[in-house]
This record gives structure tokens, sequence and C-alpha cells, in this order.
């Protein structure tokens, strides 16, 4: 008698399709060194590590991956692209995950800027607010 | 020839100060620099999604000026506007149909871009064109016994295409210090992002990036600390007050922009310093030296 065994359904694997295209990287390069972690400077304040991020996107957890702390933590300071030893570029993935989550159709953004003080809006330099709305608004 | 300058939106706002000691130095280095026209702004971040468009609209546009101003190259300090304008001027060499789909977007435009302008920092300018030794016979107030470490962030050093240095241990900000007069100190965290635009939502993240940082400076003994970003500025410079409520042992440090010592050391006159617009006042750490 033979078993087939599933690992992902069809719709995690379309979620893994859609990850790997956005952020033009293949996640099964990854071979779970924790490099990226190791010197990710936002670590300390993130609830899932960036190799875990990865490790999730390989068997398509997107239900988990996108409810994470981690996505909207990461700021693309590029480290753990630059020490990759596979050449992945992580901060990409973790880019590919915010989009996502701010693509949904709920307009689901992080950052509601006219709930900013007027204070801290005339205090902050335009490169913050700008990026910041780039980043974690859609 | 003369030499087109990009100084992007924070530098005619809260960041005056590295607008005008960019502009000043240049001046005394006989090095002619013109604002270009119409720039607008450069994008901020690079989106990192591979088949983003849209986000290299407003850095190419900038390069559209660049080549209206009758030039192939162009200068910016900021190290955000460098980082943004030369990645997407990268990614759009690179992707020929991505840079089609731009200038057909942009067909109001009366130039096209065909990718044929370099992006360049001031400092690499400064290295490569004018040179650190004729910057050092410039010097008419040498910055002696004054200990500076240099913070370079994320953005001029990551990607490894747009560094213009080694990407773990860039020494190009001390080689200017030192060609000052000043002493370059070296300290662990000089590439460690500040947390950016955490500053925005989550400012605790950067209170405790900049009470690490400032720490680590500290530790080396150091006067002050400079840098080449106005985010990384205004996360270390302003968030002090932050750090310090995290960490009461957090000891003040004034943050410059290079640009703001070198305007120093070739008296430039104080409009072309305008201390006033640091947070921490550089002015007594200066006096300590004899260099008020």
């Amino acid at each position: 008698m033979n078993t087939t065994m599933r690992l992902s359904s069809s719709a995690s694997k379309a979620f893994v399709a859609k990850v790997e295209k956005i952020s033009g990287q293949k996640l099964l390069a990854c071979y779970q060194c924790g490099k990226c972690s190791a010197g990710c400077p936002m670590a300390a304040y993130m609830d899932i590590l960036p190799n875990q991020i990865i490790r999730m996107a390989q068997l398509g957890m997107q239900k988990q991956l996108l409810a994470s702390r981690t996505i909207w933590t990461c700021v693309s300071c590029l480290t753990c692209n630059s020490r990759c030893p596979k050449s992945i570029k992580i901060a990409e993935v973790i880019e590919s995950l915010r989009e996502t989550a701010l693509r949904n159709g709920q307009r689901d953004d992080r950052l509601k800027i006219w709930e900013l003080s007027p204070e801290a809006r005339s205090d902050l330099p335009p490169i913050a607010t700008i990026s910041a709305m780039r980043k974690l608004t859609s | 020839m003369k030499l087109i300058y990009y100084p992007g939106c924070t530098l005619k706002n809260s960041a005056r100060n590295f607008d005008v000691s960019t502009v000043s130095s240049m001046a005394q280095l006989d090095v002619e620099v013109e604002e270009l026209e119409r720039w607008n702004c450069c994008g901020t971040v690079h989106a990192l999604g591979a088949e983003n468009v849209m986000n290299r609209v407003a850095p190419v546009t900038n390069l559209i000026r660049v080549k209206e101003a009758q030039s192939n190259e162009f200068m910016t300090s900021c190290a955000m506007c460098y980082n943004t304008l030369k990645r997407a001027n990268i990614d759009v060499k690179k992707n020929p149909e991505k840079l089609s789909t731009i200038n057909e977007f942009l067909n109001l435009e009366t130039t096209k871009y065909e990718g044929d302008v370099d992006v360049l920092h001031l400092l690499e300018y400064l290295r490569d064109r004018v040179g650190f030794d004729k910057l050092a016979e410039k010097v008419k107030k040498p910055l002696k016994g004054l200990r500076v470490a240099c913070y370079y962030g994320c953005l001029l050093v990551r990607p490894k295409e747009v560094a213009f240095d080694d990407v773990e241990n860039p020494m190009i900000m001390e080689n200017l210090i030192a060609a000052l007069g000043a002493t370059p100190v070296n300290f662990p965290l000089k590439t460690e992002c500040c947390g950016a635009y955490h500053a925005v939502a989550s400012p605790e993240i950067v209170a405790d990036r900049t009470d690490k940082i400032m720490g680590s400076a500290s530790e080396a003994d150091v006067d002050m600390v400079v840098v080449s970003c106005p985010m990384c500025a205004y996360n270390l410079d302003f968030r002090q007050d932050d750090a310090k409520r995290l960490n009461p042992e957090f000891k003040n440090l004034p943050v410059l922009y290079f640009t703001q010592l070198m305007a120093l050391a070739l008296e430039c006159g104080e409009d072309a310093l305008r201390f006033d617009l640091n947070h921490i006042d550089p002015l007594p750490a200066l006096a300590a030296r004899g260099l008020d």
C-alpha cells in the first residue's frame, strides 16, 4: 500500500511562489546557518528571528508570518543580506511579506500619521516620515 | 566644470547645517557646486520588490534633470538620497525593459533616461576627485587633538553594489577626518543600524539603539561622532534625551555632519557651521580642545 504524505497544501504552495516572485529569492537555498539572525541589529525586538522567517516561508506558513511582529521590525538595514553565505536577500523576503500584508485589501496600515502629535510631526525630519510611510502603509 | 549638487528634502529642512557646510566647504576646495534645478524627492527608501517599477520613477526623474543640466554625473551628501538614487540607477541599467516602462510613463518629459548618469556621494568625490592630500593642504585650522568616531550606518556601505568602501570596515570617513588634522577613533558599532524610520512609530527602539551606539562611542573616549545621514543624525543626536531616560548612565555626546568639521577646519565661517541646529551643542567639546 502506498501512502502519500503532503507537507504543504496547494494554498501554501501558492504563498511560497508569491513570496519567491515578489522577493526574487529562492527560499530553498537557505541551509539555516543563522548568520542573518546573529548579526541582525533588530533581532532583540523581533518575535521570530530572520532565519526562522526563511524556514517558515519555505514551509508556506502564511498565517504565522503575516501576523508576526518581525515583518514590521525589520528596517532593511541589509546586514543579513551582505553576510548571507548563500547570497539570499533576507530583507527582500521580509519586504515581500510586508507587501503581502499591506495589500490584502484591508488597508491594514501600521502607521497612522495623523495620530502623531503636531510636535512630533514638525520635529521629525522629512526623510523619517516619508520612509516610514513607504514601508508601513499600503 | 560645475559639479551638480542634489541636496534632498531634509538638507533644505531640519538639516540645513548639512547643506550649508557642504556648499561652503566645496567653495573653499575650488569646486563650483550648482544645485540641481527642479529636483524632486529621491524616494527615501529603495523598494526591495524584484519587479518594482513605480518606486523607481522619482529617482529616475532626478537623473533626467541631471541630463537636462548638461551633465552625466552629480553629487549628493545625504546618505539616504545617495543610496536610493544609486540603487534605482543600478536597477534600471540592469533591466532595460523596466527603464523603457518608466520612460513611457514619463512621456511628458522631453529628455529620456538612458542609464547615462552617475550618482556620486560627496565622500567619494572628495577622495577620488579632490584627494584627501589636497584637502589636507587647504586646511587652515587643523583640528588637533579632537577625537572623532565615524559612524557610517547602513546606507553608505550596503548593499555592496553601492558601497565605495569596505562593507564591514569602511575607513573613508576616518581618512577624511585625519586629513582635517583630527584623530579618528575606531569604535565597533560604526556600521550598525540606528533604527532609521522607527523614529516615527517605534521611538523606543531608536532610544535603545542610540544608547548602544553612542554608548559604544563614549567607551572609545571620543569628543564627538560624525555622520553622513540626516536620519542617523536625528536618531543619534535628538534621541539622546530618550536614551538617557532608558539608561541613566548614558552620556551625552555631540553628533556632527562630517561636512561641519570640514567647514570648521577650512574656516568657512560661523554661517557655514549652523551648530544651532545640532541638538547636543558641540561647542563645549570643541572648546575643550581649543577649537571653538
